[in-house]
């Protein structure tokens, strides 16, 4: 049975609790030491998902003018979303992965073998949601939907510490329910709320939201495609050998000048 | 009431507090309620994370508060919402108040009893007609005029919705939304809670605030009953327990009076107790907790021969609350500081004078986890030459809560046992240890003195044991063990207050405390055993594991539920006893039909339908006449530094505030020009407090890395300031720089006609950590609320420009505040002729002639 996350993003107090268990546990270092500056972007001061921020909270202002107030995300708000891998069930970044580090779990999440990974950063491009990094180990970093804290039958750090349960954990299944029923409560309270990550959505997201605006308020793609998508044209006009060391040596190029930067970024 | 409650109630009012951003693990409970359908109101100056999650956010300039819960006490009355039955048979509306009062209608703002030269009251003619020998005299019909509902309805008619619009810049229609979602929410079948934090409390009128919640509370009849009640938000963990054991000068623990120099009366323990406790009301016991306080404290020197040691306790000759303690140091008057678990030099209002007075000492003990701004406050950057600071700075490292355990008691009076998980680092050692082994060094130094003045250190028990092992920790156990009480013989822990006695064989640390450890082995604050509501098995409340107070009032007079959907706690009569889903907080076989013997005193001068058995009328006091020291009905009064004038009386700001008009805290005038801008401080989710517990941690500090001011795009636009570009901000006290976030979140208001601008400072920086920059509270000035000395940081004006101007204005502030004191050291220090005038010109006490419960 699959496992995944729910974010009902309409009680997402913004707390941060989830960025920063997700630290703790994964042991993932601040970034630049914690000594980072002011972005202006309201209280977001991460700014993204990256090899070391698995969770990211996005804020996103949307106070009227006259900054009426007249109901519950209704005239002035301020929407909060705690982001996160989605970990798709056709997944583009494990598609792409030329040397199979990463892998379908057995709880149905897609989890990075660091121990595999050549650091070629096929998986970046592939992923339409921008996830996945590469870190100073030159390695591709991501949410692992705390794999070694799920073999042990206990939930993910970051679902644990959200005292609002905003983030939920569990059978994707019994998730995708209760989100159903969140939203049917909050159309009845005239809340513009649908779920983000349905089947259509790359065959449905085991890390699925609760959305009130379009998704591309959030930063998120409305139609997210997989690489294979525009790759099999290419297979058509080229044939398989002539595409197979196009990628090669694509990967291979990249995979050295992103060596050396990597190298230059750990120098800092 | 507790925060797990919150999800029963049918509307919550946040007010005074940033629930979501400040206390986000309770705020669980409070989307919990919405989900339920529940109505969430968010009244304050900014847009924050908990407007964000309410369904109604209503914008009022800071320091209005009074104008718009005042506004609310009008509504209720003029359109009759009032719980009738409620408030006749739990409150003091009906009681007579002496023909001799006089109210702010009719003084203009004043009440009666203003001594001007002494700028205080004297409270005799707000007392209730007649005799304290008697009960007070009522009048059910509420016709009198001079009874205490008819008082409430005319000093309140002149907030309108109109007015309330006036001084706190919200429009009518936003006010009369609150005011009816609140009153349709209450009732026999429906309740509502008001949830209030520090956002309320640091006014120069911070306890009047919380008053008009208890009359709102109690005139819409949500107190003592399931979803209903105000919750008040502790600032920070353990506050709670800190203000019950406690760490106050005015309290000894379990809230009895310290005994005052100012007060003859207080001379003797029979006149302590006849100054402090009233002959009726649960506070009749308050002889015996005293006595089996100081059995605890002094055993076998304590007996009824010597008034149970009563003269070993030292006597409060003044204010000796934290500005008063800092105003001692610049005076020379105090020359030593040991800090524990605080952080003055960033942390304390008008910051630099916190400086300033620490750089007059002999010594400070700094004991921390970091070497925080208060550790070396004498190398901050603003100090022109270390090397004139002579303080003598010991650095003591201090266990995390991990490295130790205790018992931490949260905002619900909740006592929470936690456990040791790992040992102490190298010099690191628990507050405790520090406790216990300086008693042990300073005993052997005082050993054989027959000084009498060291009579009382000696005569001191001491029961705390040392664990085996090479670090000698303290039993904290042992501390529980005393804190609880026993009986004198075999120190069989007392199970209940209820067992104390009056003649020295129950000796108890803390009365309230009584319970938590019934018997031996037995620590309730270590229970973890929860339920779907009241969890009575999760912890340990005191009093007596009592989740909700008051709760008596949750049944009707007769003792049934209110309604079956807000049932609670209720009389049953074949058992003859109270029962529920909580700790009854009543005599437990008390009948509501059982009638009061005045005479008798204590409980038994009480009927069985009274509910507030801590008041000596048993009465929730709509009208205190004894208690508070700055009127027995809130009032508006502006705050201290304030844009406009008063627009509801002729008297501006509270006439009995707390002011230091000295050098080094220079005050700001009413309307002065050149500081046009209203300014707030507070809090964010990602830091803690002045930071000593986030500043040094990375994983927080990029979360919030850099000190920022909050301000309207407006008022942003009027000052050609960018957002995220550098600003200064400044008061006649300071200057400091920072970043500006510019945000529709915040709003210009127009207050009395006039337009005015809000800004908003987070106060968690200063110059040492991970991350340093401007400290919001260098700008606030020292003065405070007359009851409890706390100071107005949410309320003040400033001003704002653009760019990085500290250097050119701080030439402009001539009376600015700075780190070290002007004159030198040696100078400063009087000669102790002069140190005893000081000592003698500190405010006499102003301890109101009642008694504090909390």
């Amino acid at each position: 049975m699959a496992k995944g996350f729910y974010t009902d993003t309409t009680v997402c107090i913004g707390c941060k609790a989830c960025q920063v268990a997700c630290h703790q546990w994964n042991e993932l270092p601040a970034a630049d030491g914690g000594r980072t500056e002011l972005s202006g972007d309201s209280y977001d001061n991460t700014q993204t998902l990256s090899a070391v921020n698995w969770r990211h909270v996005k804020f996103i202002e949307q106070i009227t003018e006259d900054r009426a107030s007249d109901g519950f995300l209704q005239g002035s708000r301020w929407l909060m979303m705690s982001d996160v891998c989605k970990h798709c069930v056709r997944a583009g970044c494990l598609e792409v992965c030329p040397t199979g580090a990463i892998i379908r779990t057995e709880f149905d999440t897609v989890f990075i073998q660091q121990d595999v990974c050549n650091g070629c950063r096929a998986c970046i491009s592939a992923c339409p949601f921008g996830v996945v990094d590469i870190g100073h180990d030159g390695k591709a970093h991501k949410c692992t939907l705390c794999y070694d804290r799920l073999q042990q039958g206990r939930e993910p750090a970051c679902a644990q510490a959200c005292p609002t349960e905003s983030i939920r954990f569990g059978e994707v299944t019994d998730l995708m329910q209760l989100a159903e029923q969140r939203v049917a409560q909050l159309k009845a309270e005239n809340v513009d709320a649908y779920v983000y990550g349905k089947e259509e959505i790359l065959g449905g997201l085991n890390s699925f939201y609760l959305l009130v605006d379009k998704p591309e308020v959030y930063g998120l793609p409305s139609k997210p495609e997989l690489p294979s998508h525009n790759v099999d044209t290419a297979f058509e006009l080229s044939g398989v050998a002539a595409a197979a060391v196009a990628v090669t040596g694509l990967v291979a190029f990249r995979k050295g000048r992103m060596d050396e930067m990597a190298r230059a970024e750990g120098n800092d | 009431m507790f925060q797990q409650d919150l999800q029963n109630a049918d509307c919550i009012v946040i007010m005074g507090s940033n629930m979501a951003e400040c206390h986000p693990v309770g705020f669980r409970w409070v989307m919990k309620a919405r989900e339920r359908g529940a109505t969430i109101i968010h009244i304050d100056p900014r847009y924050t994370r908990t407007s964000a999650n309410a369904n109604l956010h209503v914008g009022i300039r800071s320091g209005s508060d009074i104008a718009f819960l005042g506004g609310l006490i009008n509504y209720i009355i003029k359109n009759d919402r009032w719980f009738h039955e409620y408030v006749l048979n739990y409150t003091n509306a009906a009681t007579i108040v002496s023909a001799d009062y006089k109210d702010t209608e009719d003084l203009d703002g004043l009440f009666s009893g203003f001594d001007e030269a002494g700028r205080k009251y004297d409270n005799t003619t707000w007392a209730y007609e007649g005799s304290p020998n008697e009960p007070p005299k009522t009048d059910p019909t509420l016709k009198n005029p001079r009874c205490v509902f008819r008082i409430l309805e005319r000093h309140f008619a002149r907030y309108t919705p109109e007015m309330v619009s006036r001084v706190c810049g919200c429009t009518p229609a936003e006010f009369e939304k609150v005011a009816k979602a609140l009153c349709d929410n209450s009732g026999r079948d429906r309740t509502s809670a008001i949830c209030y934090a520090v956002g309320w409390t640091q006014h120069t009128v911070g306890v009047q605030m919380i008053r008009c919640a208890a009359i709102v509370q109690a005139l819409l009849g949500n107190m003592g009953r399931p979803g209903g009640g105000i919750l008040a938000l502790r600032g920070h963990a353990s506050i709670q327990g800190s203000t019950d054991v406690p760490t106050l000068y005015h309290l000894l623990p379990g809230y009895l009076p310290a005994p005052s120099a100012a007060n003859p009366k207080h001379d003797t323990l029979d006149g302590w107790v006849d100054a402090t406790m009233p002959k009726t009301g649960w506070w009749a016991n308050g002889r015996a907790y005293m006595i089996s306080l100081l059995k605890m404290w002094y055993g076998d020197a304590a007996t009824a021969d010597n008034q149970w040691a009563y003269d070993y306790l030292p006597k409060a000759v003044g204010d000796h609350s934290h500005i008063p303690m800092f105003k001692a140091m610049v005076d020379g008057v105090v020359k030593g500081f040991m800090c524990i678990g605080q952080n003055p030099a960033a942390g304390g209002q008008n910051a630099i004078y916190n400086r300033m007075a620490m750089a007059n000492l002999d010594w400070l003990v700094m004991r921390d986890l970091f070497r925080i701004e208060t550790a070396e406050f004498w190398k901050a950057p603003d100090v022109p030459d270390p090397s004139v600071i002579k303080t003598e700075v010991f650095f003591l490292p201090s266990t995390s809560v991990t490295e130790s355990e205790g018992s931490f008691t949260n905002t619900q009076r909740l006592l929470q046992w936690h456990d040791k998980s790992a040992e102490p680092q190298e010099d690191c050692r628990s507050d405790l240890w520090f406790s216990h082994h300086l008693y042990k060094r300073l005993r052997k130094m005082y050993e054989g003195s027959t000084d009498p003045r060291d009579a009382a250190f000696l005569a001191m028990t001491w029961y705390t044991n040392e664990e085996p092992g090479p670090l000698k920790e303290p039993n904290a156990i042992d501390v529980l063990r005393e804190i609880n009480g026993w009986h004198a013989p075999d120190r069989t822990p007392l199970k209940t207050f209820v067992d104390i006695k009056a003649d020295g064989s129950t000796p108890c640390g803390v009365w309230i405390y009584t319970g938590v450890y019934p018997a031996e082995g037995v620590n309730k604050a270590q229970a973890r055993v929860s339920d779907a509501y009241t969890s009575l098995g999760w912890g340990w409340a005191w009093p007596a594991n009592r989740r909700t107070l008051y709760n008596r009032a949750s049944a009707d007079p007769q003792g049934k539920p209110w309604s079956p959907r807000k049932a609670y706690v209720w009389w049953d009569e074949k058992q003859k006893k109270w029962v529920g889903y909580d700790i009854p907080d009543y005599p437990a076989t008390k009948a509501p039909y059982s009638k009061g013997v005045w005479s008798k005193g204590g409980m038994d001068a009480l009927d069985g339908t009274i509910a507030y058995i801590m008041q000596r009328d048993g009465k929730a006091s709509l009208f205190t006449p004894t208690g508070i020291v700055d009127g027995p009905l809130p009032a508006h009064y502006e705050p201290w530094e304030s844009g406009v004038k008063n627009p509801l009386y002729q008297i501006q700001r509270s006439p009995v505030a707390k002011v230091w008009d000295m050098v080094g805290n220079k005050y700001i005038d009413v309307g002065d020009p050149n500081y046009p801008i209203i300014i707030t401080t507070y809090r964010l989710t990602e830091h803690h407090l002045s930071g000593p517990m986030s500043r040094w941690n990375p994983w927080l500090t990029e979360l919030q890395p850099e000190m920022f001011i909050e301000i309207s795009p407006e008022l942003a636009a009027e000052k050609h300031i960018e957002n995220t570009g550098w600003c200064t901000v400044y008061t006649p006290r300071a200057a400091i720089e920072c970043k500006a976030l510019v945000t529709r979140r915040m709003k210009p208001f127009t207050i009395n006609g006039q337009r005015m601008h809000q800004a908003g400072a987070p106060f968690h920086w200063s110059w040492n950590g991970v991350v340093s920059g401007g400290n919001a509270n260098d700008l606030i000035c020292l003065v405070a609320d007359p009851n409890v000395t706390i100071h107005e940081g949410k309320a003040f004006m400033c001003q704002i420009v653009a760019g990085r101007q500290r250097e050119e204005i701080l030439p402009k502030l001539p009376d600015r505040t700075v780190p070290v004191p002007r004159v030198g050291r040696r100078e400063a220090r009087a000669a102790q002729a002069a140190i005893d005038d000081a000592i003698a010109s500190y405010l006499p006490l102003d301890h109101p002639e009642g008694v504090y419960h909390g």
